[in-house]
């Protein structure tokens, strides 16, 4: 025995509404990629004229044409300091997520640990990264490990505070429907609460992303430690020291895109998660 | 609807639960629910019905074990305390946003530990017996209202349950919508031969849908009147235009009216 559905409910059911693409992209999109495109072009093209009228000598401001010239010229050197810093940053964001969210769970768990720790969590946020890095580098002897720390402090607390927010967030009455069901805690915790979190963990994915290259930028420059096996934020301070102006806007700009990268690989890993039923990740209706 | 249901008297059976002076004071002082007797048969369809405040949610409930009575005892025959013998119905459709239609409705037998396949043709039966063959793999998003109103039906029916508890299941569905849904799940009903509770404030639903209505009034929540729905079933939309109807409604009305003005 089963019942049939009425015309009139089955009638909204989603329906896939074709779009006009050009090369895979509405015109809305292209518009979203091509003006910020244009409004950088412009901009550049007015500094490089800025600095060509006023002859402004390289060593107090290059123009663009120079500081991608220079990019090309030194790209073997800066190439090493960007996978440097990279390494640090991506070793330093994959522990803050893998900590956050075991401890955040942990958090979840029980209430007695969550309340003794999530202050020492705090903390460990508000000093700033600046102040402590020193100590650090002091107390570690292999330097790369004392950067890797530094910007596991500054990329740890989103993640962590976003997914216990996330974890105790689970809907009312299915935490009564699970209870309903006899779930086990492990259950609840897979099931529910887990799959609560997600939208949280991934936004704090997103914000550590940025902080953790941050981070490891300001160990860096703290460390100030030279050689061929040395970070972004070093080849920033040793052209400084010899007043290579152009390669300083050359690893800045590195620092820029990658940072930008970072975000944009961060979106694209919560967007293909949450597609399916996160507001954030829908397309926008009518 | 097909033809194949036959009009019959409905057989209420021995009681699979029974509420003996049951009574419910939350942790702030408020008494929300006094001295409940209330037996219910098996095969029953029963409604409460009330005035908001009047405890007949607390009473469903505590029912479904989620709350426990501060004075009296709620007994259930044999086999009432085994996991997926009671379905619940929340007034929200109340899915896991994640998921999809058949994995919503999988979810109780997964928590009891059936293995993926036969869960998933157990599910896809279920969702198939609401009028949602085909949605398997829609995400609650995409369906309309009245549609994961029926795939929270389908999940509180995947397990069979001997009792389905609903709690103002369609209160937020149109009027179209609704009258459809309380004819399918009288169709679902005569079926699968469960008992059911189901709570509203709609004196018109409760008749169309009701053998037995059970009226309570507020402060503190109480069981004022017992009236039975004598219509026989299946009920249809003749029955909802027909003059027993609108007597039954208005004896039902005057009893909410009653216990109101009290």
């Amino acid at each position: 025995m089963s019942v049939t559905l009425s015309a009139n409910e089955a009638a909204t059911a989603p329906v896939e509404i074709q779009e006009r693409r050009i090369l895979g992209l509405t015109p809305e999109g292209w518009a979203r990629i091509l003006m910020p495109l244009l409004i950088g072009l412009l901009a550049l093209g007015a500094w490089e004229w800025a600095v060509r009228a006023n002859e402004v000598p390289s060593y107090i401001l290059p123009g663009p044409i120079e500081i991608g010239r220079t990019l090309i010229r030194d790209w073997h050197t800066l190439q090493v300091s960007l996978w440097i810093t990279l390494q640090i940053t991506f070793a330093a964001l994959s522990v803050a997520a893998l900590l956050g969210l075991a401890l955040a769970v942990l958090f979840a768990q029980s209430r007695v640990i969550e309340m003794s720790l999530f202050p020492y969590a705090v903390i460990l946020q508000v000093t700033p990264i600046v102040a402590i890095a020193p100590l650090i580098i002091i107390w570690v002897d292999d330097v790369r490990i004392a950067l890797l720390i530094c910007a596991w402090i500054v990329a740890f607390f989103p993640i962590l505070s976003n997914t216990t927010l996330g974890l105790n967030s689970a809907d009312h009455n299915l935490q009564d429907m699970f209870r309903l069901y006899r779930a086990s805690r492990w259950q609840v915790l897979m099931r529910l609460r887990l799959p609560t979190a997600m939208p949280f963990f991934l936004a704090g994915l997103k914000i550590s992303g940025g902080l953790a290259l941050i981070g490891a930028i300001v160990a860096e420059f703290v460390a100030g430690t030279g050689g061929r096996a040395s970070g972004l934020a070093y080849r920033i301070l040793e052209a400084g020291f010899n007043l290579q102006i152009p390669r300083m806007f050359a690893a800045l700009v590195l620092i820029s895109v990658t940072g930008i990268a970072i975000f944009l690989v961060m979106s694209l890993i919560s967007h293909l998660a949450l597609r399916h039923w996160h507001e954030s990740a829908m397309k926008e209706r009518k | 609807m097909d033809g194949s249901v036959m009009p019959a008297p409905v057989a209420v059976g021995q009681p699979v639960v029974t509420l003996s002076g049951v009574g419910k004071r939350y942790a702030n002082g408020t008494l929300a629910v006094q001295g409940v007797e209330l037996a219910i048969g098996q095969g029953d369809f029963v409604s409460l019905l009330g005035p908001s405040g009047c405890g007949k949610s607390t009473v469903l409930r505590m029912v479904a074990g989620l709350m426990a009575p501060t004075t009296g005892h709620i007994d259930m025959a044999a086999g009432g305390q085994t996991t997926g013998d009671i379905g619940f119905v929340f007034q929200e459709p109340t899915l896991m946003p994640w998921s999809n239609a058949l994995k919503n409705v999988m979810l109780p037998l997964r928590l009891a530990g059936v293995n993926r396949g036969e869960a998933a043709d157990r599910a896809a039966d279920a969702l198939a017996s609401v009028g949602l063959a085909g949605f398997e793999k829609a995400y609650p998003r995409a369906l309309s209202g009245g549609m994961k109103m029926r795939v929270s039906i389908a999940r509180a029916l995947v397990t069979r349950p001997r009792l389905l508890l609903m709690d103002e299941p369609f209160a937020a569905l149109d009027e179209i919508t609704r009258h459809r849904l309380n004819n399918d799940l009288l169709t679902l009903w005569q079926a699968e031969r469960f008992t059911a509770i189901f709570v509203t404030h709609s004196v018109f639903e409760s008749v169309y849908l009701s053998r037995r209505i059970v009226v309570m009034a507020a402060r503190p929540g109480r069981v004022v009147e017992d009236i039975e729905v004598k219509a026989p079933y299946p009920r249809d939309e003749v029955f909802r235009t027909s003059a027993d109807y609108a007597a039954h409604c208005r004896e039902v009305s005057q009893a909410l009216h009653n216990a109101m003005g009290e």
